[in-house]
């Protein structure tokens, strides 16, 4: 549920969905996301520059000039988008993913910290059904989860200054997957060839909040010559 | 053919920009556009542009034009010093603020920014530019946006959509504030931070340091000391932030922010003091101000009013 509603600046808004990250905290948010989204296309609502969910908040952006946050509050709180749905809108998404040591590139301190194989490191990942918390850092950029408690590690001690595009790593209980070369913390578990963004796209991110993932494990081979639609 | 400059220095910084790409921050893409928005909407207004119309933004150094095609009218906005060089070879002082015309063969050197960071070179009927998703903006780190998503390089040409309007000479007489106060209003973790660093933030100056860019200007001073947590769940941005990571020194989230960023936020820039902050320059001295929304609503209807 919506806990409490703060101004960000002159210009945003805070929805606070509570502390805790959860898929139903984050469908909550989602659903909210929808309903602005819905309600600027429909023109019901005015001056809306961008809105970004997270975890557990949606942050609203406006336009000072077309809409106050008084105004904006007041259609919030006083509009019912409990019954926005989520399933029309989202997806579920197979990624392909090569483990391949060449690309794992944290395998030993993968297996050091949870005291797993790597091959039953890769079956848990396999298996688990990801849900997209939320697209950021970069454009495309999906940060899932959840990963079971035995395969929770922190973040690299000293980030890597340069992760090659398709990276696939996690973090605590989340995984996510480089959608741009870029620098990163993330533990490497593999690599996807498949294409998350581009802008020149109707929808130019594969994913969005609300969609869920499973891995399919590839080749070398099948890395090195998959196309992309 | 169409008109165009030829590059012939690119400068440190030069990107086209307009007012900003928006509905993609879920998507991971920030919404770029012009760092100072009145010096950007002067630019278009010395030429007879529409306000929203395309420019060149330089930073510092900016680049060296050559035309090449028909006469076109320009407007340089900002504090800029800059020439004119004929195609004969003599050299005239450009004035910032007033448009001037251009025969093909002669050039435009943009030599610095005087006491600023930011400044814009408009053309009469704009540039030739396509627009990606709404905007001409040019975000260099996602590759998106006008000239493949990158900064000017030399011996790019840069077309121009050729209007043969007649040049009326135009002068806008501009009070740009020097002082060096930053209004802002509390951050959503404001809390997070002690008594005594609250105080230190409104009370001591802060230096505008070198790692400055479009995505963030690092400032330094008092270390201001974290009570609660030096990490937050990531969520959304908003430029203007004043995000303080673990080393207790405030960075604020400029034009091509992160989209997502999990630092504690101690404060956001209101609206109205935004360009006067983005045209600090590293080595210079800023303080903030405390204000409530209420007087940054009216800080923002005298600020539209410039326009």
């Amino acid at each position: 549920m919506l806990k409490k509603i703060r101004n960000i600046g002159d210009c945003g808004i805070s929805c606070d969905f509570g502390d805790e990250v959860s898929k139903k905290t984050n469908r909550e948010v989602i659903k909210l996301f929808n309903f602005i989204m819905e309600a600027t296309r429909n023109k019901k609502l005015k001056g809306i520059l961008n809105s970004t969910p997270s975890y557990n908040k949606l942050i609203i952006n406006f336009d000072l000039a077309k809409v106050k946050s008084k105004e904006l509050i007041e259609f919030i709180n006083s509009s019912d988008y409990s019954k926005t749905t989520l399933l029309e809108k989202n997806k579920n998404v197979e990624i392909p993913i090569c483990y391949d040591e060449e690309f794992a590139l944290d395998i030993k301190r993968l297996e050091n910290k949870t005291k797993l194989s790597f091959k039953e490191i890769v079956d848990k990942h396999l298996k688990t059904n990801f849900f997209v918390y939320m697209i950021g850092f970069v454009p495309g950029h999906p940060f899932m989860g959840d990963l079971g408690k035995e395969l929770e590690i922190d973040r690299l001690e000293t980030p890597r200054v340069r992760l090659p595009k398709g990276s696939v790593g996690v973090v605590e209980k989340f995984c996510n997957i480089y959608s741009f070369e870029s620098p990163g913390g993330w533990n490497i578990i593999g690599k996807t060839p498949f294409d998350l963004f581009d802008i020149n796209k109707k929808d130019p991110s594969k994913l969005l909040p609300g969609d869920t993932v499973k891995f399919k494990s590839i080749s070398k081979k099948e890395l090195l010559t998959f196309k992309n639609e | 053919m169409s008109s165009y400059f030829k590059i012939l220095r690119a400068g440190i910084n030069s990107t086209f920009q307009d007012l900003g790409r928006f509905q993609l921050q879920h998507l991971g893409v920030a919404p770029s556009g012009c760092m100072d928005k009145f010096l950007f909407s002067i630019s278009n207004k010395l030429v007879g542009n529409k306000s929203s119309e395309g420019a060149l933004e330089f930073a510092y150094q900016g680049p060296l034009l050559e035309l090449v095609g028909e006469s076109a009218s320009v407007g340089v906005s900002g504090k800029i010093k800059f020439n004119i060089i004929k195609k004969n070879g003599e050299i005239i002082n450009g004035e910032s603020n007033e448009s001037f015309l251009i025969q093909n063969g002669d050039k435009i050197d943009i030599l610095s920014t005087i006491d600023s960071a930011y400044g814009y070179l408009a053309v009469s009927g704009g540039f030739k530019l396509q627009k990606v998703n709404g905007s001409i903006s040019t975000l260099v780190r996602a590759r998106i946006g006008s000239n493949d998503g990158d900064k000017l390089k030399i011996g790019e040409k840069i077309l121009l959509n050729n209007i043969n309007s007649s040049f009326t000479p135009k002068k806008i007489k501009l009070d740009l504030e020097k002082d060096n106060i930053i209004r802002v209003i509390k951050g959503l973790q404001f809390n997070y931070f002690s008594n005594n660093s609250r105080e230190d933030f409104f009370s001591k100056e802060y230096k505008v340091t070198r790692l400055t860019d479009r995505m963030g200007m690092r400032l330094e001073g008092e270390k201001l000391e974290n009570i609660v947590s030096t990490n937050i769940k990531s969520e959304g941005i908003i430029k203007g932030s004043v995000q303080i990571p673990g080393d207790g020194q405030p960075i604020i989230l400029l034009s091509d922010h992160p989209t997502i960023g999990g630092y504690p936020k101690i404060a956001n820039i209101i609206t109205a003091d935004y360009d006067k902050l983005v045209q600090k320059t590293p080595g210079s001295k800023i303080k903030f101000k405390m204000v409530d929304l209420t007087i940054a609503e009216s800080a923002f209807r005298q600020y539209v009013r410039k326009f």
